[in-house]
């Protein structure tokens, strides 16, 4: 097990900058997520790290060693791939046994590793069976089961999920997860999935258009984006954002205007424009009573339409032409077309300079 | 009524629209085989039913030495094929530059006719042909080297070689090449991940994954060179004797319909065998069935 670190990587295909200048050092053990919309860069990242791809600019470091223009086979990694690769002319067995055999492991051994994995993984009815007679989740488990055997330095899995269905997602996103925390295996994990980005990682890395927007825990990244694009990007429904102009303390979006606390004065000096966020569970009907620990900021707009969830309700309240989302328990009941008074959390509350939006609160 | 009609389209539609099929198939493919089985099996003299030509190309040892060679020519040719269009299918698969011009011009004899081909091959290999002038122009033969003739048979069978493996290799490489294009690429580069070095990725993960290709290929190239011919017929005549070119000296020579019958009988049932031999040897048991 190794720690990572990457420097300055860039990696252009044509014209295309897929890898812009990125950096970023990973911890002996750590799981790191890359997450981001598809086209990002994080799976050339991701290749960049296992050798398929070689950058054009920067370094990559395994520990100390530079490992940047080694062949995949010198760097003890291992890889799961998003359509699995498990290879359709071997038996569960040699697929898990492929990597050790290429490695001239005695056979006993590495009939002892495959039973281990294989049962680490559940899989150990299945040994004898060809890909074709698998489901989806089982290759799926083969491909993980072919990658721990060797006991990597670096585990990378490119959207290993991304082909089950919904429940099965659910199922291994943890199953993962437990058994990176039992081998303590450096670990990045490439997803366009935030939930699964969230509930997996140690660290993610929010990435648009070949660059990291923020490196954080998944409660600094929902709780403190740093910029518009991850305040964007984390949360669904998606953070509400309207624009507003500053005088003092106070902000005029031009349908209504927000009294901010004094102490906001030397904070928002010298912005004129700029993009206030609040996500729709910040947002509570006063009707409902404001729940304690909030510092409320009151506005009034009109039901405009209701979206039931079950669980949750999303309303979806309009002042003058800024739409609201808001989120409530399903048991709150609220007509169509009526008037409703909501209280805006201000600690809660994110602002964003316009020009770089980058989070000034 | 409506109902009437609705039923006679519903039972006899289908049979209907297989009728102008089957009639083709049987006016081109059944009546031919079954005309020649009966003429096989037919007296030349008599007309009875018997074995007779069987065991009249049996004691003639044209027919033995046609078995030889046509074997022999299959057994040089066929390796030397495969192995040259999985080279050059492997070659091709890292693109680079004018890797597609090298594809374009790998394919060009693929569009020439055996006997074009042949004549080809005969205007350079001949006595006073390109190579034999080239070579000795540049001072490197003193007389010129001899492919044609029946004191040089070898020769004359490294001429049709050359010719079959320039004329129909490009054949194997296409079926070969677009089995070798099927596999994905997350299977390669999981065994670039996993150590595996180039020969082992061969091995291992490209040769078992295009067996399917490869048995197509082989089925395909085997059967035609049970019927070699034209090559054959214009570059050796009959010192090289074959089988199909026995079954035309035997119709069109000897005038003798019967024996020729039989002749292609047996060249049925020879790549019959072939295949069905491939089929068992090379079956991808991994595949579904």
């Amino acid at each position: 097990m190794v720690s990572v670190r990457l420097e300055n990587l860039v990696k252009r295909f044509g014209k295309v900058t897929a890898v812009d200048h990125i950096s970023l050092a990973i911890k002996n053990g750590e799981f790191v997520v890359l997450l981001g919309p598809s086209g990002c860069g994080k799976t050339t990242t991701l290749r960049l790290i296992s050798g398929l791809e070689l950058p054009d600019e920067g370094r990559i470091y395994f520990d100390d060693s530079d490992v940047t223009y080694l062949p995949p086979k010198e760097r003890n990694i291992s890889m799961v791939f998003q359509s699995y690769a498990v290879w359709p002319h071997m038996t569960v067995y040699d697929n898990i046994a492929f990597p050790m055999r290429i490695k001239k492991v005695p056979e006993d051994e590495i009939k002892r590793k495959v039973k281990w994995a294989a049962e680490l993984l559940r899989i150990g009815e299945l040994l004898d069976r060809y890909p074709h007679q698998l489901s989806g989740g089982q290759k799926q488990r083969v491909a993980v089961a072919r990658a721990i055997v060797v006991e990597p330095a670096v585990l990378l899995m490119d959207e290993p999920l991304s082909n089950l269905d919904a429940l099965l997602r659910m199922l291994m996103r943890s199953e993962i997860k437990k058994l990176q925390r039992r081998l303590k295996v450096t670990t990045i994990y490439v997803t366009h999935d935030q939930v699964e980005a969230m509930v997996m990682a140690d660290r993610v890395a929010v990435m648009n258009k070949g660059r990291i927007m923020q490196i954080g825990t998944t409660e600094e990244i929902y709780n403190k984006p740093a910029n518009l694009f991850v305040a964007g990007f984390i949360g669904s429904p998606r953070m509400n954002f309207f624009e507003a102009s500053v005088s003092d303390t106070i902000l005029d979006t031009g349908y209504f205007k927000m009294k901010l606390p004094e102490e906001m004065k030397q904070v928002l000096e010298g912005y004129e424009t700029v993009i206030v966020g609040i996500r729709p569970e910040d947002i509570h009907p006063v009707e409902r009573g404001i729940p304690p620990g909030v510092k409320p900021i009151e506005l009034e707009g009109r039901v405009d339409f209701i979206e039931p969830l079950g669980s949750d309700t999303i309303i979806h309240l309009k002042i003058g032409e800024i739409l609201l989302l808001v989120k409530v328990p399903g048991s709150y009941i609220v007509e169509m077309g009526r008037k409703l008074k909501v209280a805006l959390d201000f600690n809660k509350l994110h602002i964003f300079d316009k020009k770089t939006e980058k989070a000034i609160l | 009524m409506r109902g009437k009609n609705k039923i006679f389209y519903h039972n006899f539609l289908p049979y209907l629209l297989l009728l102008p099929t089957g009639i083709y198939m049987g006016v081109f493919i059944g009546y031919p085989i079954l005309e020649t089985i009966r003429l096989a099996f037919t007296h030349p003299y008599t007309g009875e039913i018997s074995l007779y030509n069987f065991q009249r190309l049996s004691r003639d040892f044209h027919f033995w030495n046609a078995l030889k060679y046509t074997f022999l020519l299959a057994g040089i040719v066929i390796p030397i094929q495969v192995t040259l269009a999985l080279g050059v299918s492997l070659l091709l698969l890292r693109r680079f530059k004018g890797s597609n011009m090298v594809l374009y011009i790998f394919l060009i004899p693929l569009t020439i006719s055996d006997v074009a081909a042949a004549l080809i091959w005969y205007n350079i290999l001949t006595g006073n042909g390109y190579l034999n002038r080239i070579l000795i122009n540049l001072g490197l033969l003193k007389s010129p080297l001899h492919f044609f003739g029946y004191q040089y048979r070898s020769m004359e069978i490294l001429a049709i070689v050359i010719t079959e493996v320039w004329r129909a290799t490009a054949i194997v490489f296409v079926i070969i090449f677009a089995g070798l294009q099927m596999i994905g690429k997350e299977y390669l580069e999981a065994a670039d991940v996993f150590g595996a070095s180039t020969y082992q990725k061969f091995r291992y993960i490209i040769l078992p994954m295009i067996k399917p290709s490869l048995q197509t290929a082989l089925i395909i190239r085997t059967l035609f060179a049970m019927q070699i011919f034209g090559v054959v017929w214009i570059l050796a005549g009959r010192d090289i004797p074959i089988l199909a070119g026995e079954t035309y000296y035997w119709q069109i020579e000897l005038k003798n319909p019967n024996v020729a019958a039989a002749y292609s009988l047996i060249i049925a049932c020879i790549s019959i065998f072939l295949g069905f031999l491939y089929i068992k040897l090379l079956k991808p048991e991994y595949l579904e069935r």
